[in-house]
């Protein structure tokens, strides 16, 4: 039977992660939970090493068990891990959604006027390579509120690659395709829509894809500075209980919703790719 | 009267590359009458596209004007209908909607029904019809793409039709199908059409008039060539027509000798305006005394 390449990188992956997992279970010795410590030994620090990383079928355990419920809510330091990944995914696209707003239309008009361009360069030039958590303290200063300090870090984050591109998808669309909207006395709002944005498309949708990433990267770190609510907090809140099995168990969810953000946007790429 | 297209003084340069100018053509004057079907003819470079472009709007000249029914051509129109050289469709739409897209903005008033079969009978007339208009251009041959380009101009009746080497990339039958197409479009209506072509028989069997264009740089169009051959012109009976090989032999040899004898004249601030030949064997008027070929050269 002559397998398809799909079919043998399927087997190989599952190989992979049955090898890593059993590795990874077998290398760990038997131990005594981090919850079984007495106060003195946590204290103490004793029982560190051992108590290091729980095999992965504790965490298939907690997986199940806060996959089961993932929306209870039982005051501020313990609800489910969907309500945390929902406060994360809400901040995430409103900053995003944000950011799309004001950089979409501001990179067309930066890629279609060399003048534009020229002037907003510098301070594009200087503002993109600050590191988003760089304005996190300025951003707590001057909005005063956490939610919403939070929010723009993901705005300010996500909105440079969503800017050039647009910019740059703008500025390269064929001078052939605009005359052709040219000799169809199309006004400038209808060649903007029919020509210059579908051919422009593919780029700025690899922008907005290169965004989201780094959105969901940021908003990670962000909650874990903020606080109080969403997957980076949880992510701390159960370090700080030295809860190392849900901590393994955020840290695969993490994985998993930002990759289902990066396939969404895979979708919408595949959708407004063209050939030439 | 006025003529229908007049192009006064007209002069293109472009920057050499190397820190000078490079002139393409200098104070090139011509005139097109309402209707007429002018082929112009000249070896590569020497400039044609760049005249399209200008008459097009799509591109300034340096320096003159081109006049369309009078008015000052400023920009495109949909009045000026441009077939591309490199077809120029958008890779994005399907072959039907590139060429809805032109029906939309030419008659938008026209109900979707009306665009969308007004769009698939001028498909049909360059000879897709069926699976094929629902594919995007890239999954379309080079001959199929040209077609499409040239169902997107002719569907939207411009005044003046623009085509920049039409039938380029055709095999010669269907080749021979759209120019026939092309004649019964242009001979029902007011149109004028000019066209920039490659092929001599093309431009005898099309045109009422060829533009023959000296090489590059300073290139001028140098000659206004009458096509004596009456209409309606069938392909395989025009070669036997007594002017046929005399007009085809004055082209050959313009093309093959004169041109490049020709080039590179600078005309300075004089307007360069073509001369017209006429060559007629029927004509009783042309003296034979003078000796073949007969051949007259008369300025304007
Ligand atoms: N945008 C431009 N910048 C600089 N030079 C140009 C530009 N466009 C055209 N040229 C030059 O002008 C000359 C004429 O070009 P054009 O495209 O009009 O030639 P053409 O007669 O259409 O040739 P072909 O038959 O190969 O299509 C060429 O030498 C070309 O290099
Ligand atoms: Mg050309």
């Amino acid at each position: 039977m002559v397998l398809s390449l799909n079919q043998r990188a399927a087997i190989l992956s599952l190989a992979l992660l049955v090898v890593g997992l059993l590795v990874w279970e077998f290398s760990i010795p038997a131990q005594k939970a981090a919850t079984e410590l007495t106060e003195y030994e946590r204290l103490m620090g004793l029982g560190q090493e051992r108590a290091g990383v729980p095999p992965p079928s504790q965490v298939f355990e907690k997986a199940w068990e806060q996959l089961s419920k993932p929306f209870y809510d039982a005051g501020p330091n313990d609800k489910g891990i969907g309500i945390q990944i929902g406060y994360s995914i809400y901040r995430v696209l409103t900053g995003y959604a944000l950011a799309a707003a004001i950089a979409i239309p501001l990179g067309f008009l930066i890629g279609m006027s060399p003048v534009a361009y020229k002037a907003l360069n510098p301070f594009i030039q200087v503002l993109r390579p600050i590191s988003p958590l760089a304005w996190m303290p300025l951003a707590l200063f001057v909005i005063q509120d956490s939610e919403a300090s939070a929010i723009f870090v993901i705005f300010i984050c996500s909105i440079w690659p969503m800017l050039l591109n647009t910019a740059f998808g703008v500025a390269g669309v064929r001078a052939d395709w605009v005359n052709v909207a040219r000799t169809h006395e199309l006004g400038s709002l209808r060649t903007a829509f029919t020509v210059i944005l579908p051919a422009a498309a593919p780029t700025i949708v690899t922008g907005m894809r290169i965004s989201i990433g780094i959105a969901w990267l940021v908003i990670v770190a962000a909650e874990m500075l903020v606080g109080g609510t969403g997957i980076g907090y949880y992510v701390w809140n159960e370090w700080n209980n030295l809860d190392l099995t849900s901590v393994i168990f955020s840290i695969l969810m993490i994985g998993v919703v930002g990759m289902i953000l990066d396939a969404a946007f895979g979708v919408l790429q595949r959708a407004v790719a063209y050939v030439e | 009267m006025k003529p229908f297209l007049s192009i006064e003084n007209l002069t293109q340069r472009f920057p050499d590359g190397q820190g000078g100018t490079m002139t393409v053509f200098e104070n090139a004057n011509f005139r097109v009458e309402k209707g007429e079907f002018v082929c112009i003819l000249g070896h590569s470079g020497c400039g044609k596209s760049t005249i399209m472009n200008i008459l097009a709007g799509l591109a300034e000249p340096t320096s003159g004007v081109v006049k369309m029914d009078g008015f000052e051509v400023s920009g495109p129109s949909l009045d000026r209908g441009v077939v591309f050289q490199n077809y120029s469709l958008l890779p994005w739409l399907s072959t039907l909607k590139n060429v809805t897209f032109a029906v939309k903005a030419r008659f938008p008033d026209w109900s979707r029904e009306k665009v969308h079969d007004h769009a698939v009978k001028y498909l049909d007339m360059v000879g897709l019809s069926g699976d094929v208009i629902h594919r995007k251009p890239s999954q379309l041959s080079g001959g199929m793409r040209q077609r499409v380009s040239i169902a997107r101009a002719f569907a939207n009746h411009p005044k003046l039709l623009l085509l920049d080497e039409p039938f380029g990339a055709l095999d010669a039958l269907t080749r021979g199908t759209i120019q026939d197409e092309l004649l019964k479009i242009w001979s029902g209506t007011e149109q004028t059409v000019f066209m920039i072509t490659h092929d001599i028989d093309e431009a005898i069997l099309l045109a009422d008039r060829i533009l023959l264009m000296t090489n590059g740089p300073f290139a001028r169009v140098a000659e206004s060539v009458e096509i004596t051959i009456p209409r309606p012109r069938v392909r395989t009976e025009i070669i036997e027509h007594p002017n046929f090989y005399a007009i085809r032999n004055h082209l050959v040899h313009f093309l093959g000798t004169r041109s490049r004898e020709l080039a590179g004249q600078q005309g300075g601030e004089r307007p360069n305006r073509p001369e017209t030949v006429r060559i007629d064997k029927t004509d009783p008027a042309d003296d034979p005394a003078e000796g073949a070929p007969v051949l007259r050269a008369v300025n304007h």
